[in-house]
């Protein structure tokens, strides 16, 4: 079977891992770092990922797009509040969010592609082989758009994603099979976007989720932008700056800001210096940790709330719990672990690496389901409520919250009036009463066979994969017949535009690679001309009249080469200057070895 | 508890992939494809117990990790998208029946279901013993409401001195429901014991199927009204 490697998608870093052995291990890059940036820069060169898109982060801030994962699956009208922090531009399009980078215009799915390209890559040239298969981990709150736009990601990446894992489950099954416990166990997962909680029960290899709840949006950067907060108050009152307008100065605050939170975490005081513009010398403050702790004491409260939901929903008091396990960089926080502590009653475990656990995790659910390993099983639940709306915009449920997937409910629909040939369905899922204070998954409609009102009988059944993804069939009851049904996401991609982003992404890249390899044959030829230069000014009386001409002539054919924009005319342009020149360089070589050896004893050369 | 092979039906009798008799087994003996379980079977029977309401809900965990492990979508990544559908079929029937059998009232509705032909949701019926006092609660919550909406604090505290000896009347009576119900849980368990047949026995047990439906009915209003009222006092 085709190798399956496991990614875990971040709103601030990725990973890749894979199963090396029985140990899950993440496959590190050239340079030996393990986390890529979940960043993407749109610079004149093509698009940047990754570490190289991080150093864009100041120097190219409106082009520089991250925390994409805060994007997935929404609508522009959800995430207005936090617009303020991005200084890139953001629009909407039928539902799908839009970043503006360079002259592109382009959805979070096909952002994360990008990302995930990067980490495909480096698994490939890691393996030595091409990788077609990933299993991918989201937030285990992530409803289906989420999901949906998830998986849509690595479709236009290239990966056929082959389940999509809960974080919180997946760090479980990193943590289980390293310590082969039994018992109740909470995950507590704070990353940078997304906050998760989730329950399990480990028995004989069986991790089965009892409840799960969160919130996919709060996290570390939500911690940030209290910092940043403060920071522009100071900048206002103290130097009469705003950053409007500035997204440099914006981006600077947002990086030292996290900076200094992390120090924090090992440090009880810190000092951020940030450069002001126009040379105006620097900001400069300190900050303590009570003070960090006071800023974001109730960021830190609202992730208590779910904990106790998602006790109540497997039906344990808080002390039924053996583990607690932390997972996400958010955690290594002090506040975080005794507000867990104290709810919990426990010490948390936190000596698992916060940042690779979920992405070790991914790999072994990977290796599950390549057949490796055999005796662990992973039980999980779908976070939502599911339910269609009805009469009076009331939503009426129909798979609850933390049922155990894949599960499927049917329903039968029939007409009002006579002679009525379709019925609208709105799939809704959260806790709600009312349909419009739900999310809205998707619309569809059943077309039916002119008949007097009552007398169709249509069966629709709604089935939540393994992944959490719905999926929809409807089947006439009278003739047995299988209908075929489009649904419209209410905030996602159709199937022909991830169709039609695969086919951009290729062009993209080729479009990417080909300016890239310009770019470099550019670079080649600008010092292979200064060379020459050099070459004929210090010994040009060296070369016959001859190889004179055929250089010059050799140099205008390279500067007209560099006028155009073909790579390859380049390419032969130089060449063809290197073997005209040859032979001077040589005469040259021979002439600074004597020059340079002139005043030298024969003892001091050999 | 041991997983025989032939425990749960299936739904046809050749398989669907190389029509060769499957006699009853999970996989097929020729061509080793995973088949589909019937539509039609009853959750009892899935996890081959009696149609009992008092559960070894530890054997029936266990029996469930074990079915989890036949029939999971994991063990089929890689096959053909037939084998896929049915390990996914399979493995949301068998979802559904541990969570319907784990809980004992969702265990005895499905039982209602099943032996008596009852709704999906039974609907509430306030019980007739507490008419009197439902009224008045009622007066009560009236009378908090408007004290809430005029600020008067006296009158506040009086109402929901008052709504809180509701309280306790409800849960005594949600406590009683219960007790009860138990106790028909052991009636019928018995019964399903005894040999079939018997004529007085299947008047016992429709007498018994009924008056569970009642005490649910009168529970589940006695649930919502303590759900209101909990709203209403926090």
């Amino acid at each position: 079977m085709a190798r399956i490697v496991g990614i875990d998608l971040g709103t601030t870093n990725s990973l890749v891992a894979y199963m090396n052995g029985k140990t899950p291990t993440v496959i590190p890059g050239p340079e030996g770092r393990t986390l890529v940036p979940s960043i993407v820069a749109y610079t004149p060169s093509g698009f940047l990922t990754g570490d190289a898109a991080k150093e864009q982060l100041v120097r190219n801030p409106e082009h520089t797009v991250y925390s994409v994962k805060r994007f997935m699956g929404k609508g522009l009208a959800d995430v207005t509040q936090e617009l303020r922090y991005f200084p890139f531009k953001l629009t909407e399009q039928n539902g799908v969010i839009r970043l503006q980078i360079g002259n592109k215009s382009l959805t979070p799915p096909e952002i994360s592609a990008m990302v995930l390209k990067e980490l495909k890559a480096r698994a490939e040239a890691f393996f030595g082989e091409e990788i077609r298969k990933a299993v991918i981990t989201v937030p285990a709150y992530f409803n289906d758009s989420q999901r949906q736009a998830t998986k849509d990601a690595g479709k236009i990446a290239g990966l056929e994603v082959v389940r999509i894992v809960n974080e919180p489950t997946a760090a479980s099954l990193a943590y289980g099979l390293q310590k082969r416990k039994q018992g109740i166990i909470a995950v507590y997962d704070l990353g940078g976007g997304t906050f998760d909680i989730s329950i399990l029960k480990l028995k004989s290899g069986i991790f089965e989720v009892l409840a799960t709840n969160g919130n996919t949006h709060l996290g570390g950067d939500d911690f940030d932008r209290r910092l940043v907060d403060v920071m522009m108050q100071d900048l206002k009152v103290k130097h009469s700056l705003s950053v409007e307008g500035r997204p440099e100065l914006q981006q600077e605050l947002r990086i030292r800001a996290e900076q200094a939170k992390c120090r924090l975490s090992t440090d009880t005081e810190t000092v951020v210096e940030v450069p002001l513009p126009d040379g105006k010398g620097h900001y400069r403050r300190t900050f303590t940790r009570a003070e960090l702790e006071k800023l974001v004491d109730d960021l830190v409260e609202k992730t208590l709330a779910p904990c106790r939901q998602a006790l109540a929903d497997a039906g344990l008091p808080a002390t039924d719990v053996d583990e607690v396990v932390l997972v996400g960089g958010s955690t290594r926080m002090p506040l975080v672990q005794q507000r867990v502590q104290a709810l919990f009653g426990k010490t948390p475990h936190c000596e698992l690496n916060p940042d690779e656990v979920v992405a070790l995790g991914a790999a072994v659910q990977a290796d599950i389901l390549s057949g490796g390993i055999q005796d662990m099983l992973l039980l999980d639940v779908t976070p939502l409520t599911l339910g269609i709306e009805t009469m009076g915009g009331v939503m009426s449920s129909l798979i609850r919250r933390n049922t155990t997937i894949p599960t499927s409910a049917k329903e039968l629909f029939t007409t009002f009036v006579d002679g009525q040939t379709s019925v609208d369905i709105h799939i809704l899922q959260g806790e709600r009463e009312l349909a419009k204070d739900n999310r809205s998954l998707a619309r569809f409609q059943l077309r039916i066979p002119p008949m007097p009102a009552g007398v169709p009988r249509i069966e629709v059944t709604f089935m939540i994969d393994a992944n959490g993804i719905l999926n929809v069939t409807a089947r006439d009851v009278r003739t047995g017949e299988v209908q075929s049904i489009e649904v419209k996401p209410s905030y996602g991609l159709t199937d022909q535009e991830v169709e039609r982003m695969i086919r951009d992404s290729f062009v993209y890249a080729k479009q990417d690679i080909q300016e890239r390899q310009r770019i470099e044959a550019m670079n080649e030829a600008e010092s292979i001309l200064r060379a020459t230069e050099k070459a004929l000014a210090r010994a040009g009386n060296l070369a016959t009249p001859e190889e004179l001409a055929a250089i010059q002539a050799a140099v205008a054919n390279l500067k007209s080469a560099m006028a155009g924009t073909d790579h390859r005319a380049l390419r032969d342009a130089i060449e063809k200057l290197n073997k005209a020149s040859y032979s001077l360089a040589e005469k040259l070589m021979n002439s600074t070895l004597q020059e340079a050896l002139k005043d030298k004893k024969l003892s001091d050369v050999t | 508890m041991e997983i025989t092979k032939k425990e749960l039906p299936l739904a046809r009798s050749m398989c669907w992939h190389c029509q060769s008799d499957i006699g009853g087994e999970y996989f097929c003996n020729q061509c080793v494809k995973v088949q589909p379980l019937s539509k039609d079977m009853d959750y009892f029977t899935c996890f081959g117990l009696p149609r009992k309401l008092n559960i070894d809900t530890a054997r029936l965990e266990t029996k469930f990790y074990e079915l989890s492990r036949v029939f999971h979508p994991d063990f089929f990544e890689g096959k053909s998208e037939m084998e896929r559908a049915v390990s996914l079929a399979n493995s949301a029937i068998l979802n559904q029946a541990y969570r319907t059998l784990k809980d004992p009232l969702q265990r005895v509705e499905y039982l209602l279901r099943l032996e008596a032909g009852a709704a999906k949701d039974i609907p509430g019926k306030a019980p007739a013993d507490l008419f009197e006092a439902i009224l008045e609660m009622q007066e009560h919550l009236e009378a908090f409401h408007a004290a809430t909406a005029e600020n008067d604090a006296k009158t506040l505290a009086r109402a929901g001195e008052l709504l809180r000896g509701a309280r306790k009347t409800l849960e005594a009576k949600r406590a009683a429901l219960e007790n009860r119900l138990a106790e028909l849980f052991q009636i019928w368990d018995k019964l399903v014991e005894k040999p079939p047949h018997d004529q007085t026995q299947t008047a016992t047990k429709e007498r018994t199927l009924k008056e569970m439906r009642d005490l649910l009915s009168e529970r589940s209003y006695v649930m919502n009204m303590l759900q209101n009222l909990n709203e209403v006092l926090a």
